[in-house]
C-alpha cells in the first residue's frame, strides 16, 4: 500500500515546552486513521502541522509523495474540519462553501456544480441560503464537512468534528462520516478523545500520550493486545482491572497474588516487555470487566474465585458490579437482567486467555 | 382558613422603600446633571438686558436666536470676528482624516497581534501597551520638533497625524483585545481556504467586526473634536479647531462678556458629542459587551 502522508521525525514546540518530539507516522492511502489521546496530549497539534496551520521546528511532512513541509495550507492538498464548526457566520451556507473555491479563483460554473455535488451527499441542499447562526448544530457541521468536500482533495483533516454535539447526534453523525469515507475512499485523519469514535470509525488508531505516539495498530489489536498499562487503560470502557502479583516461572508459568494462582500456559507472552522475564517478578495482571464470567459459564474457565457486591449499577442491557478482588477495586460486568445486590457473594472466574500481564516497573504488557 | 397557594410570576411591590431610595436618588442625579445644561440654554436664547436681571433659572420672556447666530458668524475671538464657523470646518477636517486613519490603522494592528504571531509582536505589544500610560505631555515637544523637520507644524496635517498617534496604543489594544475573542478556528478555516492576510481580514474578519469599529469610532470622535491641547499646539492660528476657538470667544477681554454668545457657542460646540452619544448609547453599549462576552 502507498502511503499518503508520510512525517518524519516532526518537532514542535511551543515556546520553551516542547510538545511533540521526534514523532514519526505513516498513513496509508485510503486509510481512516484516528489520533486518540487525553486532553493536551498533542493531538490537534499534529494535525495542525499535517494541515500547515503550524510551522514545525525539525522534521519533514510528505503528502502523497509531495514534501510539503515549507508549503502553505492550501496547496497541501487538505481540507479541514473543526470542533466549533468555524464557519464564517455573516456569509450564507452557499457562502461558506464557496469561499475557498472563490479563492482558489474556480470558474463559477465549477463552483456551482461542486457545492450541488457536496450539498447533495450531506443532505444540506435546503440550507443553501441561511446563515450559520440559523442552523443546528449537526447541519452546521454537515456545512463544515461540505466545506472540506468541495475543496475536492485527497485528505480530510477532523479535529473532534462531533465533541460539541449531544449523544444522539453525535452517534448518527457517525455512521454520517464512515459512511463517507466509503464513498470517498479518501485519507481521512480524525482527531478524537471518544474512544468509541475511534473504535466505530478507525482503520488504525494511534494512541497519543505527552506529544508522542505509544501505539499505532488496527482497532480490535489495541484491544486485545495493549503494548502497555497506560493504553490498556485508556480503551475500554469500564476500564480494564489490574491486580498486581508475582510472576512463577517454577515448572510452567503462572501469576500469584495473595490466594490467586493463575496458570499462564495459554498466555503467548508476545508483549514488548519480554527481555527480563524472571522468577518472582513484579507483573500486573490485567482483566476487562467484560471478560469475567458467572455462573454456568464458570465451568470453562480454569480458575474461580468468590467476591462480594459492593454497589451495582444497571445500564440496561448489562449491570456493571463492583466488587474487591485482593484489597483492590475490582469490576465486572454481568446480564442486564441480574438480580445481584449489595452484599451478595458471586462466583466469578476468567478465562487466562483473556488476559495481559504488564511488568509493573516498565508498564509493558509481556 | 382559606389561604392562595403561589402560583404564577411573583407578585412585585411597585412602591417598596427600595424602590423610594433608589428612584429618589437617580432622580436627584438626573437633575444635578441637567440643570446646568437647563440654564445654558434658557440664557443662551435670551437678551442682553433680560440678563442683566439677573434671575438664571428663569425661561426666557422674549426667545432670541441672535446669540447663536453671532456665535456662529460673528463673534469675536481676538483677532478675527468670523464666529465658530471657521472652527467647525477646521474640527471636521481634522476630525474625518484622523478618524478614518487611526482607526484603520489600529484595526489592523490589532487584527495582526492576535491572528499573526510574528517574530517580536510580543515585544511590539508590550510597547504599544506601554505607550498608552505615558504621559503625553512628554511627548510634545519632542513633537512638535519632528513635525518641524517634516515641515508640517501648523498644518491641519501635523494635528491629524499627532492624533493618529496617541490614539494608536488604546484602539490598537481594543481591536486586539477583540479579536482575541474571535475563535481561532475561524482563522484557521479562512487559512485552509486559501484566504491571505488582508482577504481574512476584510472578508472574515471586518463583517464580524462591526460593534467594535461603532466603540472605536465613538471613542474617536469625540475624543478629536473635544480635544483642545493638539489642535492650539500644533495646528496654528488659521487652523484652530473649534474649541480653541471657543475658548477665545470666550475668554476674549475687549468689551462686555455676552453671557448668551458665550452659551450659545458652548453649545454649538458640544452638539456633535451630544448627538454622536445619544444615536449611539444603545450601539455602544452592545459593543462593548459584544467585546467583552463573546467566547
Ligand atoms: N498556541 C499555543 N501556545 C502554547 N501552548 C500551546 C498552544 N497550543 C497548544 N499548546 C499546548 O500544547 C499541548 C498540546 O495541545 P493540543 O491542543 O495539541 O492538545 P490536544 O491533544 O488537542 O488536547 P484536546 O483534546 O484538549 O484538544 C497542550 O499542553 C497545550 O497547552
Ligand atoms: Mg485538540
Amino acid at each position: 500500500m502507498t502511503s499518503s502522508i508520510s512525517i518524519n521525525n516532526l518537532a514542535l514546540s511551543f515556546g520553551e515546552i516542547k510538545v511533540l518530539k521526534d514523532l514519526n507516522l505513516e498513513i496509508n492511502d485510503g486509510e481512516f486513521l484516528v489520533l486518540l489521546g487525553s486532553s493536551g496530549c498533542g493531538k490537534s497539534t499534529l494535525l495542525n502541522c499535517i494541515a500547515g496551520l503550524l510551522d514545525i521546528n525539525d522534521g519533514q511532512i510528505h503528502i502523497k509523495g509531495r514534501n510539503v513541509t515549507w508549503e502553505e495550507p492550501k496547496d497541501r492538498g487538505i481540507g479541514m474540519v473543526f470542533q466549533s464548526y468555524a464557519l464564517y457566520p455573516q456569509m450564507t451556507v452557499k457562502g461558506n462553501l464557496s469561499f475557498g473555491l472563490k479563492n482558489a479563483g474556480l470558474p463559477k460554473s465549477e463552483i456551482e456544480s461542486r457545492i450541488k455535488h457536496a450539498a447533495e451527499i450531506l443532505q444540506i441542499e435546503p440550507l443553501l441560503k441561511r446563515k450559520p447562526a440559523h442552523l443546528s448544530g449537526g447541519q452546521r457541521q454537515r456545512v463544515a464537512i461540505g466545506r472540506a468536500l468541495v475543496r475536492d482533495v485527497d485528505v480530510f483533516l477532523f479535529d473532534e468534528p462531533l465533541s460539541n454535539l449531544d449523544a444522539k447526534l453525535r452517534a448518527d453523525l457517525r455512521v454520517e462520516i464512515k459512511r463517507l469515507h466509503h464513498r470517498l475512499q479518501n485519507t481521512m485523519v480524525y482527531v478524537t478523545h471518544d474512544q468509541v469514535e475511534a473504535m466505530t470509525l478507525a482503520n488504525r488508531i494511534a494512541i497519543m500520550r505527552d506529544g508522542a505516539i505509544v501505539q499505532l495498530d488496527a482497532p480490535h489489536t489495541i484491544y486485545n493486545k495493549p503494548v502497555n498499562r497506560f493504553v490498556a487503560e485508556f480503551i475500554g470502557s469500564p476500564s480494564m482491572n489490574f491486580v498486581p502479583g508475582k510472576l512463577q516461572t517454577d515448572n510452567a508459568p503462572a501469576f500469584s497474588s495473595g490466594d490467586m494462582h493463575i496458570p499462564l500456559q495459554n498466555y503467548p507472552f508476545d508483549g514488548a516487555g519480554l527481555n527480563n522475564l524472571t522468577g518472582g517478578h513484579d507483573v500486573l495482571l490485567g482483566i476487562r470487566p467484560e471478560h469475567i464470567v458467572t455462573g454456568a459459564s464458570l465451568a470453562e474457565v480454569p480458575w474461580s474465585t468468590t467476591v462480594e457486591v459492593d454497589v451495582v449499577e444497571p445500564m440496561g442491557s448489562d449491570t456493571l458490579i463492583w466488587s474487591r478482588l485482593n484489597q483492590q477495586d475490582f469490576r465486572f460486568r454481568v446480564d442486564g437482567q441480574s438480580l445481584l445486590d449489595k452484599g451478595d457473594r458471586v462466583q466469578i472466574g476468567f478465562d487466562p486467555a483473556k488476559i495481559c500481564v504488564f511488568d509493573n516497573t516498565t508498564e509493558l504488557r509481556l | 382558613m382559606h389561604s392562595v397557594e403561589p402560583t404564577g410570576r411573583k407578585p412585585r411591590r411597585v412602591l417598596s422603600t427600595r424602590n423610594i431610595i433608589l428612584y429618589g436618588f437617580l432622580i436627584v442625579a438626573a437633575l444635578y446633571w441637567l440643570l446646568p445644561l437647563y440654564v445654558m440654554i434658557v440664557t443662551s436664547l435670551k437678551g442682553m438686558p433680560e440678563i442683566r436681571l439677573g434671575n438664571v433659572f428663569s425661561p426666557p420672556v422674549e426667545v432670541t436666536f441672535a446669540p447663536w447666530v453671532k456665535a456662529w458668524d460673528s463673534a469675536c475671538t481676538g483677532l478675527y470676528c468670523e464666529g465658530l464657523k471657521v472652527g467647525f470646518w477646521n474640527s471636521v477636517q481634522i476630525l474625518i482624516p484622523s478618524v478614518i486613519v487611526s482607526i484603520a490603522i489600529a484595526s489592523v494592528n490589532g487584527y495582526a497581534l492576535s491572528f499573526w504571531r510574528f517574530k517580536g509582536s510580543e515585544f511590539f505589544f508590550t510597547v504599544l501597551l506601554f505607550g498608552a500610560f505615558i504621559p503625553y505631555q512628554i511627548m510634545i515637544y519632542p513633537l512638535v520638533i519632528i513635525l518641524r523637520e517634516l515641515h508640517l507644524f501648523s498644518t491641519l496635517w501635523a494635528v491629524i497625524i499627532v492624533h493618529t498617534i496617541f490614539g494608536m496604543p488604546i484602539l490598537t489594544l481594543l481591536f486586539r483585545n477583540y479579536f482575541a475573542s474571535v475563535p481561532a478556528e475561524l482563522f484557521k478555516a479562512a487559512r485552509v481556504d486559501g484566504a491571505g492576510f488582508w482577504r481574512i481580514f476584510l472578508q472574515i474578519m471586518l463583517p464580524m467586526s462591526l460593534p467594535i469599529f461603532v466603540v472605536a469610532i465613538i471613542l474617536q470622535v469625540t475624543g478629536i473634536w473635544n480635544d483642545f491641547l493638539f489642535g492650539v499646539i500644533y495646528a496654528g492660528t488659521r487652523n484652530f479647531p473649534m474649541t480653541v476657538q471657543l475658548n477665545n470667544i470666550v475668554n476674549s477681554s475687549q468689551g462686555v462678556k455676552e453671557y448668551n454668545v458665550n452659551m450659545a457657542a458652548t453649545l454649538l460646540t458640544g452638539l456633535l458629542p451630544l448627538v454622536v452619544y445619544f444615536i449611539s448609547g444603545k450601539l455602544f453599549v452592545r459593543g462593548i459587551a459584544a467585546g467583552a462576552v463573546k467566547g
